[in-house]
């Protein structure tokens, strides 16, 4: 009775701060991952994105390439970076060449220019992910510390997750025939080490941290920055969050 | 691998705007297609073949076996083009032994096989278990012994035994009616609800599907009927024939209604996709939409059915029209199928740009494969006819 009480007035919690966030503004990425795992005192994997930092360099999608064996073909990408380019009349131009990893030329003239930025995406290792949700014999799973990874032994190769993601995270793996997707560098981050993308970005615009570290690098990211996630009307619970995200990124 | 990647390299010439860059490779292709649309010929021929049995229209008696032998025939396909479209196709009876339950896709296996088992299977063998026996008295060979192990041991012919059959037969067909619906409401079911993709997610899409099912699956028989006539040199039961075209006009009605609301439902919300879906039916879509699918799949049948309610021509302008209407039907609907499943994978999820898709001739998503599989039941039908001709119950009946 009492562990349904508390989970009750965790949930109502949750929900209050949907309704206080129009107006309190509290570090308002957080309500998006609201329904944490019970067991606060081990780790739940987030990530973050400080979109002003981003130089659009594309290191983090060449390092990851090669840190995952990802075929060098520009179909296939763990991360990539989008570059944004808002003109004076309000036109939105998105460029990905090969994901960034060859870096960006601007080709907009400099006065017709409002604004321009770069933005790096991967998976948003959603809370309620969509791709966990359809996949039908569940090789796509979340494990206990909130990463969302494939069991390449297992999957089917039917590509219903693929259509799930929002995102565009996801492609099949041209010659193992079977999903693939980022993993956080799962085989390094619970060896203690961080991703390959993280250890190679020379401005720190990306960082991970365990959302259950109230004093950890990530929640002080969060709670510094005005931070939103993608999507957020399609309550997938990314963990993926951008500081400086415009209306227009997508 | 290497012809897949220049395949890739062509069509990333032909991306406009901006796509997420693993998009450019479309994930369900023609064999996708053919899925929902095998799936739904099955739901439809089984929905006509019940209105007989069920509803007691005694005047679509000489479609009755041809239509669950359509379904049937088509039904045993149905799973081919989704089994070979997978990465890992020798992996697929996972999805039977490890189901997982949150998924719409998981309980696909369990719905075909109850329908293909528990309603199909059970209902031809009831409907034929008389014969069957008979035949199995009667015929030598080969088809004496696959008469022989159909009749499953069961060879009492007993009045007490036969009312039986028709019993468990009726009932079989009851259940059939809402397995028939669950099977392509069900496939409807695993497009609409994919909130990732605004062309797909719909609540209507499972009740557009279903109703598009029984267009073409009425519209096939309609056209298998006509076709075996023709072949045994018989004449077309005309009453039959007027009364199956009514159904399929009335269906389409309601198929067209829906999709109609479907699209006014979209263009008066008009949510953040609406441009992009706006550009990808006005562009990319237009030709297999607006003129496949609306224009010749739909409203000339329409409104050539609609006119023969009103006003009947002689026998052979009636044949002509409802062929030519039926045809056109299962043309309109493969688009519709079309248009949902690869309409749904051309433009970007970030709703800057459009992808684009081009058939291929060889390879096990290509065209010759494809091809395959909407051959294949034509010739399972054959066989089921042959041994199963319906024609010839009546001469069993009456030794």
């Amino acid at each position: 009775m009492k562990h349904s009480r508390r989970k009750f007035l965790k949930k109502a919690a949750a929900g209050g701060s949907l309704l206080a966030v129009g107006i309190a503004n509290p570090f308002n990425a957080i309500i998006f991952a609201s329904e944490k795992p019970e067991d606060p005192s081990k780790p739940w994997w987030g990530y973050g994105i400080d979109i002003e930092k981003c130089i659009g360099c594309g290191r983090c999608a060449n390092a990851c390439k090669l840190e995952n064996n990802v075929s060098k073909e520009p179909f296939y990408f763990r991360t990539w970076v989008e570059q944004y380019t808002i003109k004076n009349d309000g036109e939105v131009k998105v460029e990905s060449p090969n994901g960034g990893i060859d870096g960006f030329t601007q080709t907009v003239p400099e006065e017709d220019i409002f604004k321009s930025f770069f933005v790096p995406k991967m998976c948003n290792h959603c809370y309620k992910s969509p791709c966990v949700q359809v996949c039908p014999v569940g090789a796509t799973y979340e494990s206990p510390d909130g990463v969302v990874l494939v069991d390449k032994d297992y999957c089917l190769g039917c590509r219903y997750c693929v259509q799930a993601c929002p995102y565009g995270c996801r492609y099949i793996d041209p010659i193992e025939k079977v999903v693939d997707k980022c993993t956080f560098c799962y085989h390094r981050i619970i060896k203690g080490k961080t991703t390959a993308c993280i250890e190679v970005c020379p401005t720190n615009a990306r960082l991970m941290g365990d959302l259950n570290d109230k004093s950890g690098e990530l929640y002080t990211f969060l709670k510094n920055h005005n931070c939103l996630v993608l999507k957020p009307h399609l309550n997938t619970g990314c963990k993926l969050y951008y500081n400086e995200l415009n209306a227009e990124v997508s | 691998m290497q012809e897949h990647f220049q395949y890739l390299y062509e069509m990333l010439t032909q991306v406009q705007g901006y796509i997420y860059p693993n998009e450019i490779d479309l994930q369900w292709g023609l064999l996708i297609v053919l899925y929902p649309y095998i799936t739904g010929l099955v739901a439809g021929a089984f929905i006509l073949a019940s209105l007989e049995r069920v509803f007691n229209v005694k005047v679509l008696k000489p479609t009755y076996e041809l239509a669950l032998l359509t379904a049937l025939a088509f039904l045993l396909v149905a799973t081919m083009p989704l089994i070979s479209h997978l990465g890992h196709p020798e992996r697929f009876y996972e999805i039977m032994i490890t189901p997982h339950a949150d998924s719409a896709m998981a309980i696909f296996g369990f719905v075909y096989l109850w329908y293909l088992m528990v309603v199909l299977l059970l209902e031809i063998w009831f409907d034929y278990r008389r014969e069957i026996v008979i035949w199995s008295r009667q015929e030598k060979g080969l088809k004496k012994w696959l008469y022989k192990i159909l009749t499953l041991g069961v060879t009492d012919l007993s009045p007490r035994t036969l009312r039986w059959d028709e019993k468990i037969g009726y009932f079989v067909t009851v259940v059939g009616i809402p397995s028939a619906f669950l099977l392509h409401g069900y496939v409807g079911f695993i497009f609409g609800s994919v909130k990732a993709n605004p062309w797909w997610s719909t609540v209507l899409m499972p009740v557009i599907f279903l109703f598009s099912a029984m267009v073409s699956g009425i519209a096939l028989v309609l056209v298998i009927y006509m076709g075996v006539s023709y072949l045994r040199r018989k004449k077309i039961d005309m009453k039959a024939l007027d009364t199956i075209a009514k159904y399929l006009f009335y269906i389409l009605i309601l198929d067209f209604t829906l999709e109609g609301l479907d699209q006014v439902h979209r263009i008066y919300e008009a949510e953040e996709s609406f441009e992009i879906l706006s550009l990808l039916v006005h562009g990319p879509l237009f030709l297999t939409f607006f003129i496949f699918q609306i224009f010749l799949g739909t409203i000339i049948p329409l409104v050539s059915l609609g006119i023969l309610q009103l006003y009947k021509p002689g026998e052979m302008a009636r044949r002509t029209i409802y062929f030519i209407s039926s045809i056109l039907v299962l043309f309109g609907i493969f688009f519709m199928r079309w248009n949902v499943v690869i309409g749904g994978q051309l433009f970007s999820k970030s709703f800057y740009g459009f992808t684009d898709y081009k058939i291929r001739l060889a390879g096990s998503e290509g065209l010759l494969w494809s091809m395959v599989w909407i051959i294949l039941p034509f010739l399972i039908l054959a066989f089921l006819l042959w041994l199963l001709p319906p024609w010839k119950k009546a001469e069993a009946k009456s030794i």
